[in-house]
């Protein structure tokens, strides 16, 4: 059976240097030195730490465990010694540091006893939606969203159509690709789990057209139950928004989730993860990475999470350039890091070596509408940009700047070189922050509020409680001591009461 | 200290400048110009020559007054085109006076006045242009006559006394009707399209010399779309608006309404859609609003030709556009994916 494809407005078809990579068998990244796990490599709350400095831990042991609904565990990548628990820099464009543990690997690399859920099709999906939680399951595409919650509402929300995206869009990027080739029936197995988990009724795995490789070791694995769709090479097809709109020809509502249209989307890795999860209950310890641009020797690895960047550029020969710049992911939508010293995460799927670019002055808008023409969300980038600009938020927010999905299309034209990108972040940045601001003074607000009502409540409520009690103390003792608490209340309430407390 | 820069993502970019833009702009001006210089001499040449000149040296000192760099906004090519079409709106045998007050104006009001390149609201050289259309009418209705037999354009050195040292010896020896003035003022005389068209001043097209310059802008604006400099929208819509409008009125009574081909065969008409209204800087933005404003602009350009007191109206037209465009992209907006109507 085959489907008809539909397209999405808008985009770019990009030169993909996918060559480098995709051919070649994936190298083992040898064990690091030291392994830093930041506590938060999802989107959510952070793990708590359920380790102490100076354990023992064995690889994948659970070290952090999930601190609410929409968090994941994180486990030990190898076995050793909990050396520090504290702030470490971590991936991040402002080079920011974040709370991690840090295990010093005893060389030994010995597994913790970990189990299988046997037969998964007799299991209760929501079994398998614990597994897939406590294995450490996030989206390992990019955003890093935790799969049991998408799963979750995928179990409670009729699901029609499970993809499965192996659309690997961004130049460069061959992790997926790969780790179809060499792991094709964990990611059918995966993508039959998940369908079962939320009960699909239609399984789509989805890859490029220029991923024939990939295409073909699938294809010999799919039986009826699953369609192998090949996505025209047009970046950002494998946006979740814009992947949906070319398989199902569907949008996702603004503002809404795939879920509300009966769609849900997990990347292969997140596939193949499950599938480790439920047969074999390992957690997710190590992830591809691609390694590419100006390195010697580029190519995919097979990453322990934790792992610093600077030991996968070592591997492919890559020697420290300070005129070179390191990004960690694709050069569309990827991060700059201002070190390498940062580790690898469940989201770091690629680390790409870029020579400086000429500094290139950003001019005046000329209005040429490129931006908006290669919009895959059909936004007005030139308008949300002077929007951002002026500080006219409220404007940019009407113009739908949170359907942005920062795919860098319009930057990329930009005869002007405006970081469009930049200016939309920035913008959704000031809004959430002036949100959590107001949320904040609302909160401060009710807290104010039931407070007053609190005390109002306890000198109305106070006698009625008395009369209550009065029924059971019927002795004379209890009688006379409720009387002279009464006296002394009454006294203490002709005082003035107390002045509120000042608020900010 | 300074916080530190982030770099944003895309890490990439597909390499085109402002600048490449407006040269590639330029240069799909150059056949035409050298099918003008070869009909009608190289006046047009000159012409170029001094608007940009007087444009570069105009943006310099605005610069200079205004405390900006120099450097990023003269070699960005915008007052390049700027300069060239202006003179390519300018009768080659303009006097050099009215080519620099053109210039300035243009420089000057229409582009700076606003804040210089982007901001703009009306296209800076059909601001010049019709400035001086309107204070020099006389002077400014001096077209070279048709390449018709008995004729010859003038040389170099007879161009540059034209423009210099303009006498109106010099400059009567050598002007004529152009076709639109022609068919306007014998139109006026109770005369029929089909008599007027067959004085030897109109070739199969349009005016004889102006039909070619007019195919040679088209070659250039089909190589503009061919490079993506520019999208069909604007042009389409101009050459549907002057079409449509001109077609019935053609159909109505063509003795006294020339048929759409023979405006749409005028320089102004090719240059007009193809280089004067995708200006992008003062057009509509999205594809369906310059859809709408190019069909206002060939629509207006035309109604101004028929009943207007100029032969020519397409940069007036360009500037009734240029003020609409913003109501224009008001209201076609292209509908933002997932957001339902």
């Amino acid at each position: 059976m085959t489907r008809a494809l539909h397209a999405f407005p808008g985009g770019l078809p990009l030169d993909h240097y996918m060559e480098w990579t995709c051919g070649e068998e994936s190298l083992l990244q040898p064990l690091p030195e030291r392994i830093v796990l930041p506590l938060q490599q999802h989107i959510g709350l952070p793990a708590t730490p359920i380790v102490s400095v100076r354990d023992k831990v064995l690889k994948g042991q659970r070290i952090g465990a999930a601190s609410g609904y929409v968090s994941v565990s994180i486990h030990a990548s190898t076995s050793g010694t909990v050396t520090d628990i504290g702030d470490h820099p971590v991936p991040h464009p402002a080079g920011i540091t974040a709370r991690c543990i840090v295990i010093e690997p005893d060389g030994e690399d010995r597994w913790c006893e970990i189990k299988a859920v046997d037969e998964y099709m007799s299991v209760d999906p929501r079994r398998l939606q614990e597994v897939i939680r406590d294995c450490g399951i996030t989206g390992l595409g990019g955003a890093g969203f935790p799969a049991h919650v998408k799963i979750n509402e995928g179990v409670e929300n009729a699901v029609d159509t499970l993809i499965i995206n192996g659309v690997e869009c961004e130049p460069f990027i061959t992790c997926d690709d790969r780790l179809i080739q060499e792991k094709a029936a964990y990611v059918v197995a995966g993508t039959r789990m998940i369908g079962h988990a939320v009960q699909a009724k239609h399984r789509v795995i989805a890859v490029e057209s220029d991923m024939p490789a990939a295409y073909a070791a699938l294809a010999r694995l799919v039986g009826d139950d699953i369609e192998l769709v090949q996505v025209p090479a047009r970046y950002p097809a494998g946006g979740e928004k814009q992947l949906i709109q070319v398989i199902t020809g569907k949008e996702v509502p603004s503002g809404g989730l795939a879920i509300h249209i009966g769609i849900l989307v997990q990347n292969v890795a997140t596939a193949a993860a499950v599938y480790r999860a439920v047969t074999r209950g390992e957690p997710v310890i190590s992830r591809y990475v691609t390694v590419a641009g100006t390195v010697p020797r580029p190519r995919n690895l097979q990453v322990l999470l934790g792992t610093p960047v600077a030991d996968c550029l070592r591997t492919c020969g890559h020697e420290p350039d300070p005129r070179q710049r390191i990004i960690l992911g694709g050069p569309m939508m990827g991060q700059h890091l201002r070190s390498t010293n940062v580790p690898i995460t469940k989201t770091s799927n690629c680390i790409l070596v870029q020579s400086e670019p000429e500094p290139a002055p950003e001019l005046a808008c000329i209005r040429c509408g490129n931006c908006a023409t290669v919009c895959p969300v059909q936004l007005l980038p030139q308008q949300l940009y002077l929007d951002a600009r002026a500080g006219n938020y409220e404007a940019a927010r009407q113009h739908h700047l949170f359907d942005c999905i920062e795919c860098g299309c319009c930057s990329y034209v930009c005869p002007s070189r405006i970081p469009l990108v930049q200016y939309y972040r920035h913008a959704k940045s000031h809004i959430a922050a002036e949100e959590r601001r107001r949320d904040g003074a609302d909160h401060a607000r009710s807290r104010f509020q039931a407070r007053n009502d609190r005390l109002r409540a306890n000198t109305e409520e106070k006698p009625d409680a008395d009369a209550i009690n009065t029924a059971a103390a019927n002795s004379e003792y209890v009688q006379a001591a409720v009387e002279r608490s009464r006296t002394r209340r009454q006294a203490r309430d002709a005082t003035p009461p107390e002045a509120p407390e000042p608020h900010d | 200290m300074t916080e530190p820069v982030v770099i944003s993502s895309p890490h990439r970019h597909m390499g085109m400048t402002v600048r490449d833009v407006m040269l590639r702009v330029a240069a799909a001006l150059v056949p035409g110009i050298l099918v003008y210089a070869g009909i009608f001499g190289p006046g047009v040449l000159i012409q170029c020559i001094l608007a940009v000149i007087t444009g570069l040296a105009t943006e310099a000192l605005i610069l200079l007054w205004r405390g900006r760099p120099l450097r990023p906004a003269l070699s960005d090519g915008s007052v390049i085109v700027t300069g060239l079409l202006l003179a390519l709106c300018l009768s080659p045998l303009s006097p050099w006076w009215a080519t620099v007050i053109a210039t300035v104006f243009a420089v000057g009001l229409g582009k700076h006045a606003f804040g210089g390149l982007g901001q703009n609201l009306f296209n800076p050289a059909m601001v010049g242009f019709v400035f001086v259309l309107l204070c020099f009418p006389a002077q400014m209705n001096q077209w070279p006559a048709a390449p018709v037999e008995g004729t010859t354009s003038p040389g170099i050195t007879d161009s540059l006394a034209i423009i210099f040292v303009p006498t109106d010896t010099a400059v009567d020896a050598v002007s004529g009707a152009s076709a639109l003035n022609h068919m306007k003022s014998r139109l006026g005389l109770m005369e029929m399209v089909s008599e007027i068209r067959t004085a030897p001043i109109y070739g199969s097209l349009g005016g004889r010399g102006w039909e070619w310059i007019a195919l040679a802008w088209l070659a250039g604006g089909v190589a503009l779309l061919a490079l993506g400099l520019i999208r069909w929208h604007i042009p389409a819509g101009f050459i549907a608006g002057m079409t449509v409008f001109s077609g019935v009125a053609w159909l109505l009574n063509a003795d006294v309404y020339a048929a759409p081909l023979f405006h749409l065969a005028t320089p102004g008409a090719t240059l007009g859609a193809f280089f004067i209204a995708t200006d992008p800087v003062t057009a509509a933005t999205s594809d369906r609003g310059r859809l709408v404003y190019g069909a206002l602009i060939g629509a207006l350009a035309c109604l101004l030709r028929l009943w207007g007191i100029y032969p020519d109206g397409v940069a007036f037209a360009v500037l009734i556009g240029n003020a609409c465009a913003p109501v224009i992209d008001r209201f076609t907006q292209p509908r933002v994916l997932g957001v339902m109507p």
